[in-house]
């Protein structure tokens, strides 16, 4: 087993090389895989793996690509995470993706897939639609032909139509996959110290762009450094849970700034579509692929991607503060992100209902400053110390 | 112009005014007349099926449009800033919310009732599921019924989204329409109701391509945007609305008998110099001075893509009687923001040919990424396809802190200018 600092550096190049070289190289490899780039936030990865392909997360470009192209093809009042993968789509970045999947969370993405299709990239690109009807058989149906019309995709490619049992092999790799991270997290819960938000950031990121197998080995090794060994200095921090940043990522200095100024993340959405589904997918069933379908249906985590009436994320966010024994919530959405910011006052509604003191900001990914957000979350931080 | 004063009321316009008139005053009586009411969005509205339940329907947007109209929505913004709503979210849903915190008190003074049921007929735009999220929130306990309207990403409809949605109909919204109303759903009521519909579609797609006569009879996008009215909103089905089509078909008629332009707010445009494609909706706060730009360079808007929000007729779509669950599928799947990029480019190409364009714009709104995301690559499609030239201004539907008048005006005197120089060349070389 590595050393956990190197893991922890591996992580971090995995998690930012933007040319994707890692799933390049797999996919060279053997002549039958595929690799499909997706963007956030959540997609069942498993039936790409199944069909003998990696799934990629395109996550955008952060503060790591300078943008000049896709400037040009967004107004100044549109997010930043679309013009950051057009332009990673222009240069050469995603080339040799066979295809794109553009999950269905809001509109810039929904016309990004449209931009795809104009500008011929890959073999295919996909808008994912996910229903807001949560009946087995109405959006259940619906949901079936959308991950069926992905495997016909890939099969055009590689001729490859995955088993039952492939099927059943890959779910039980992203439940392995979705256990471990919970596992991270509630270390993380119980001594955050141990492993930083940002280290954990590099960590879960990495998985968007190594095969489910590699990150597993890696989660599995990173636990059993911290689940019994102590690590790092405990801080007299106070403990926060980071709400809105489930598709634009923050760039890693705010994640080290929240951190910084005395709070431990010890939940968030950085990498949501990881850990969307909560517990297992059914992995030993006839039919797989509705095993995913009833997963989605009955077990996805709350999102601002999803339609909540019934089961209102207000409630839920209290509900993950409260098991979390957190302290408070950070809103950190970013800037021009409708389904977040929309989302925002219902959410504080709710946690002021439940006592639940919260602070939030705005961010682009290529935000290069947070001195003020800093202080923010640093007075954040006190108030809450002084009060408790 | 031909006439400065005070325009002439057209019949069609005096009875567009009476039928809203009407619509409202019930809305304000709906209590005591017993009528039930729902809300619901424009893009994907199933107006028959309302009616044929005898509930009232409410449209949030022309709410907000007609606050921004009356100089109302910034206020309305602010208080919606005020409960914790960013400025960069859509400020339909601020002034909306705004409104209601305000009383909501709707465009006649009066004040709109309560909802009984929330329609959330989810067509085209991702931020009416967020709107109705936060409208659910502000009315506990109203019963909600999805209707989920997939996107046509392959730019077709296929079948099978054909049954989701049928399905969703029939087991959600029929179900809790039914319930609320306490009426039992009516198929026949429902298709007597889409004859009508599809006579008014008839009659609306001939007034819109009028237009593509030399010069125009009719502005298809400010003087558009009444002409949709009836249909798009409350009137869809009913005999007035026939009633409404019909006296507008037989006043465009009249025009191109006498020659005559479109009309302005300052009388009738003498000289038609620039045709015009538009993409995008148009602002509402300073709608009047937005207009006056144009009809004061002798531009007139042939067509635009903000007329087939609620609905894309003039491609073929009519309701129809025979089908009428099958058929109010279609119709949400195929209104003009639920067509792919792709699709989008399609038409507007076919719009700037079809339309003999001299140009083609876009008025990019802040608030509306469902238009906005993409529209710089719609306009770079565009001028490689057709060759016209493109112009882009800038501003937001209601919040008139997104409205520069010197702004929108200086870029489109060029842009105007451009046109120009282009028509000198293209003279030069026929
Ligand atoms: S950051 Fe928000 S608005 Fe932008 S693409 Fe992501 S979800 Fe959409
Ligand atoms: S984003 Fe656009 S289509 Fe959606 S509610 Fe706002 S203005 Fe309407």
């Amino acid at each position: 087993m590595q050393n956990l600092e190197n893991i922890i550096n591996l992580c971090e190049e995995k998690a930012f090389d933007l040319h994707f070289s890692h799933a390049k190289k797999w996919k060279a490899e053997d002549a039958s895989r595929v690799i499909v780039g997706y963007l956030p936030i959540y997609f069942p990865r498993e039936i790409v793996h199944a069909a003998n392909g990696m799934a990629v997360g395109i996550m955008g470009a952060g503060d790591r690509k300078q943008i000049i192209k896709g400037d040009a093809y967004y107004q100044s009042y549109i997010c930043h995470l679309p013009r950051g993968v057009i332009e990673m789509a222009l240069d050469d970045n995603l080339d040799d993706f066979d295809g794109f999947i553009f999950p269905a969370i809001c509109d810039c993405i929904r016309n990004l897939s449209g931009m795809f299709r104009i500008s011929k990239k890959g073999k295919f690109s996909r808008y994912f639609d996910y229903p807001q009807n949560f009946k087995r058989d109405i959006g259940g149906n619906f949901y079936l032909e959308e991950l069926l019309k992905i495997l016909d995709d890939i099969k055009a490619i590689n001729n490859v139509k995955p088993s039952k049992e492939d099927l059943n092999r890959s779910i039980k790799l992203y439940n392995k996959n979705r256990r471990l991270i919970e596992r991270l997290y509630d270390v993380r819960q119980e001594y955050p110290w141990r492993l930083s938000a940002v280290e954990t950031y590099y960590i879960l990121r990495a998985g968007l762009s190594i095969t489910v197998e590699e990150h597993n080995k890696i989660l599995e090794d990173v636990l059993e450094h911290i689940e019994n060994n102590e690590r790092g200095e405990q801080m007299d921090n106070i403990r926060v849970v980071v709400s809105g940043s489930f598709c634009e990522q923050p760039p890693i200095g705010l994640i080290k700034s929240i951190e910084l100024a005395g709070c431990y993340i010890i939940d968030d959405d950085f990498m949501l579509g990881s850990r969307w589904i909560i517990g297992d997918v059914d992995e030993d069933t006839e039919h797989p692929v509705d095993a995913l379908v009833r997963a989605y249906i009955e077990r996805s985590t709350f999102s601002s991607a999803v339609y909540d009436v019934g089961n209102p994320k207000g409630k839920r966010l209290v509900d993950l503060v409260k098991r979390r024994d957190a302290d408070g919530v950070i809103f950190s959405a970013a800037s021009f992100c409708d389904p977040a910011l929309l989302d925002r006052p219902e959410l504080q509604k709710s946690c002021d209902n439940a006592g639940i003191p919260h602070i939030n900001f705005q961010y682009h990914e290529n935000t290069g400053q947070f001195k003020v957000i800093k202080e923010q979350a640093g007075t954040f931080s006190d108030s809450i110390k002084l009060w408790a | 112009m031909s006439n400065t004063t005070e325009a002439v009321k057209e019949r069609s316009m005096i009875l567009q005014k009476e039928m809203l008139a009407k619509q409202f005053k019930e809305l304000s009586m709906a209590k005591e007349l017993g009528k039930k009411v729902v809300y619901t969005f424009v893009p994907g509205n199933l107006t028959e099926l309302i009616l044929s339940f005898d509930m009232l329907p409410v449209y949030p947007e022309i709410n907000a449009l007609q606050s921004g109209m009356r100089k109302k929505s910034h206020a309305y913004i602010r208080e919606a800033e005020k409960i914790g709503f960013s400025e960069d979210v859509c400020t339909y849903v601020k002034c909306d919310i705004g409104m209601m915190l305000n009383g909501n008190i709707g465009p006649t003074g009066e004040k709109l009732p309560d909802p009984d049921l929330l329609l959330l007929s989810y067509t085209g735009c991702y931020t009416f599921m967020k709107w109705f999220e936060n409208l659910e929130r502000l009315y506990p306990g109203v019963p909600v019924a999805m209707l989920h309207t997939p996107y046509q990403e392959d730019g077709r409809i296929a079948d099978e989204q054909v049954e989701y949605m049928v399905k969703q109909l029939k087991e959600e919204v029929i179900p809790k329409m039914e319930q609320v109303s306490g009426k039992k759903f009516d198929m026949d009521r429902l298709a007597k109701m889409m004859e009508n519909s599809a006579k008014s579609e008839d009659l609306l797609v001939k007034v819109l391509q009028s237009a593509k006569r030399i010069p125009t009879p009719i502005d298809a996008y400010f003087a558009g945007v009444y002409y949709i009215g009836p249909i798009f909103t409350a009137f869809r089905g009913t005999e007035e609305a026939v009633e409404y089509y019909n006296e507008l078909w037989n006043e465009v008629q009249d025009r191109i008998e006498a020659g005559l332009g479109p009309i302005t707010p300052e009388g009738e445009l003498a000289e038609e110099r620039f045709r015009l494609v538009i993409e995008g909706p148009p602002n509402w706060t300073n709608f009047r001075e937005f207009w006056k730009i144009f009809y004061d360079m002798g531009a007139v808007i042939v067509t635009s893509t903000y007329t087939k929000v609620g609905g894309t007729y003039d491609l073929g779509f009519r309701h129809d009687s025979s089908n009428p669950l099958e058929s109010l599928s279609k119709y949400c799947m195929g209104c003009y923001t639920n067509l792919s990029l792709p699709q989008r480019v399609d038409l507007i190409e076919q719009y700037v040919k079809e339309y003999s364009a001299d140009g083609f714009l876009i008025n990019s709104i802040k608030s509306c990424n469902s238009f906005s995301a993409g529209q710089l690559m719609i306009m770079r499609e565009i001028e490689r396809r057709t060759g016209v030239p493109v112009g882009f201004i800038e501003s937001d539907l209601v919040d008139p802190r997104y409205f520069s008048y010197a702004n929108i005006k200086n870029r489109l005197e060029s842009y105007f200018q451009m046109l120009d120089q282009r028509k000198i060349i293209l003279s030069k070389q026929n």
